[in-house]
């Protein structure tokens, strides 16, 4: 089975201006030398504090940002290979849903218009196709046909995640990146969202990217899970693995540090302290060791690199 | 640890009324609840609840449109309603202290750590501008940000947003307050530091012996954090009771539903129990229970008669039809 995704020591740095005159410079490590695959049909969890490259991560997935390095392969075809007609197949191939359905829909446009977009930009489609088309997608995401002639100002917010996940479906993509697509919605609707994109990945046999702050709603919609920390992946694996067993000492003090789901279950904390470190200038050796409670004399000359501790991939020396 | 009552509040409405009047807003409608000295409670709702609303109206800091309507609001004996706004300034930041969501925005930029950190021991307490300055070092020191005697100088886009939080941590307790109130305070922060931080307001809590008032919409929070449970929901406490309780055994369907639809991080990948429809508009609440719309438990009753709260074990109430047969005695009555 060919994955869906594959990337390859995947690498984006950006160049940073440091001081008012710009003198000196910089270079952010976004992403530093990533590797992960997605299957048809399977969802990868991507896990992360702010500034650890998830964002980023998704950029380069979505071909918003070129790679400094390393190669995304899509369906075993390298991206950067592909001629103008296979780029545009790429783009039409992998869609995306974002955090806020606010910002993510043109208040000026209709309902109809804003899910035939990706339509009617990418091929030449009869008028009676399209609205047909519309209607069977306001249908799988579960919206009143009616809807089609109303404007995004006339839903909730739940309703408008709906919407542009029809947007996202419109193009019959095989790979849909979530950028944290419940996190913007009350609690009571984000059970609503998440049902639905499991149906939906079941039905279409969609793969997943899906970015989120929530562990427990990563752990329970992903079936793969990297952790990254500032720009690299410290541990990754079967999901189920991973939330219940982690190895790495910052995926322990991560999921540890999340918030129980019954008070029955106030476990203990892994204490970390500090901060994350700034990615501009990111500690030597392996960058968690300054908050690391495990630190050894090795971790800050040595970087580690990720090798299999009892069915999951982990960079640290604890296990070397 | 729960000691004598500290806060009650009793059938406590605050509305929010249209410029014409025509509309009116129910943003808090008949709320009881109370919280002993040193207790942690914490009002759940979603966005639309009233509990922000609520947050407000215990610091008397409502915007102008907004009224409160009835109810008394007593706080260790004295009710804050019948206090003029002087009166209430002395409580403010004093006996009641407040943490916001968004500590970028109560912090300002154009003054010192220091001097914000001081500033209401220079106002409640009359203190010398040195004196308090060495009780901010001496703050900041207390919510564990490293070398105080140079961030006490610093302004507050030197600091990350952890820091900012935890500063705006150490202006809430500078005056020694009885009761907290922190309105989602850590939805800005990540993970490990929202744990940090919650862990510092739980020591904070055992070392002054401060109430805490935690208003989120993170069940998480409560389940971690407190000793006491309200949920909100359309500007009514639907339900309430101690945390434990009422998640192994929920009353009423809102709660029920709430609790089924967060993921876990060790289930199997079930299908989550969503709650059908949203969230009802405020100023068109439908007739009778507002969760009747969404309520799988719905009954003719709901939908033309609003529940009144019902009182079904000591320090437990849920506004539920069905938790009628289950009450001692009902509490509107």
């Amino acid at each position: 089975m060919t994955a869906v995704l594959q990337a390859n020591d995947l690498t984006k740095h950006f160049r940073a201006r440091r001081g008012f005159f710009g003198g000196e410079r910089g270079v952010v490590r976004a992403v530093d030398g990533i590797s992960f695959a997605i299957d048809p049909g399977r969802t990868l969890g991507v896990v992360g504090e702010s500034g650890c490259g998830k964002t980023t991560t998704a950029k380069l997935v979505l071909g918003l940002e070129e790679p400094s390095g390393g190669s995304i392969l899509f369906a075993g075809r390298d991206l950067a290979g592909l001629d103008t007609a296979g780029r545009r197949d790429y783009r039409r191939s992998v869609q995306a849903v974002f955090q806020d359905p606010y910002a993510s829909l043109n208040p000026r446009m209709r309902i109809s218009a804003i899910i035939a977009e990706p339509l009617v930009t990418n091929e030449t489609v009869e008028p009676v196709e399209l609205k047909r088309r519309v209607s069977e997608l306001l249908d799988l995401v579960g919206l009143p046909e009616r809807s089609a002639d109303l404007f995004p100002h006339e839903f909730s917010g739940g309703q408008r995640q709906r919407i542009a996940i029809a947007r996202a479906l419109v193009l019959s993509p095989r790979l849909v990146v979530l950028d944290e697509p419940v996190s913007a919605l009350d609690v009571s609707i984000r059970a609503q969202i998440l049902n639905l994109l499991r149906d939906l990945q079941d039905r279409l046999g969609l793969s997943y990217l899906f970015i989120a702050h929530d562990l427990a709603a990563v752990a329970h919609m992903s079936h793969e899970i990297v952790v990254m920390y500032l720009g690299k992946i410290v541990e990754s694996g079967q999901a189920k693995t991973i939330a219940r067993d982690a190895k790495h000492p910052y995926t322990k003090a991560l999921f540890s540090a999340a918030l129980p789901s019954h008070p029955d279950e106030r476990h203990e904390e892994v204490p970390l302290s500090g901060e994350v470190p700034s990615p501009i200038s990111p500690p030597s050796g392996c960058h968690f060791h300054p908050r690391c409670p495990h630190a050894m004399a090795r971790c800050n000359r040595e970087e580690p690199q990720l090798a299999e501790v009892e069915g999951r991939l982990v960079a640290c020396h604890l296990f070397s | 640890m729960a000691g004598q009552t500290l806060l009650s509040l009793e059938h406590l409405s605050a509305h929010y009324v249209s410029q014409q009047g025509t509309r009116v807003v129910r943003a808090v409608d008949d709320v009881t609840i109370s919280l002993g000295a040193g207790e942690t409670l914490g009002i759940v709702g979603e966005s639309g609840s009233g509990k922000t609303t609520l947050a407000l109206t215990m610091m008397r800091l409502l915007p102008p449109a907004a009224r409160i309507v009835a109810g008394r609001m007593m706080f260790e004996g004295e009710d804050l309603l019948k206090k003029s706004d002087e009166e209430m300034r002395k409580v403010r930041g004093k006996r009641i202290a407040m943490i916001l969501q968004d500590p970028m925005a109560s912090l300002n930029p154009l003054f010192s750590i220091g001097n914000q950190v001081a500033e209401p021991i220079r106002v409640h307490e009359g203190a010398a501008s040195r004196t308090a300055w060495q009780r901010a070092i001496q703050l900041l020191k207390s919510v564990r940000i490293a070398s105080p005697d140079t961030r006490v100088s610093q302004f507050p886009h030197e600091m990350s947003g952890g820091m900012r939080q935890r500063i705006v941590g150490a202006i809430g307790i500078s005056c020694e307050p009885r009761l907290l109130i922190a309105d989602e305070p850590t939805t800005s922060l990540d993970l490990t530091i929202q744990a940090q931080y919650l862990n510092l307001l739980r020591d904070l809590q055992r070392e002054h012996g401060l109430a805490l008032i935690f208003i989120t919409h993170n069940l998480g929070i409560v389940a971690k954090m407190c000793d006491q449970l309200a949920v909100m929901y359309a500007g009514r406490v639907v339900e309430q009771g101690p945390v434990s309780r009422i998640f192994n055994a929920p009353t009423h369907p809102y709660t029920k539903a709430l609790l089924g639809s967060i993921p876990r991080m060790t289930d199997g990948g079930e299908r989550l129990t969503a709650i059908d429809g949203q969230p009802p508009d405020l100023s068109n609440l439908p007739a009778g229970c507002a969760f009747a719309p969404r309520c799988p438990a719905v009954t003719t009753r709901c939908r033309v008669e609003a529940p009144p709260e019902f009182v079904t074990e000591p320090g437990r109430s849920a506004r539920c039809w069905l938790a009628e047969p289950m009450a001692l005695r009902s509490s509107a009555a």
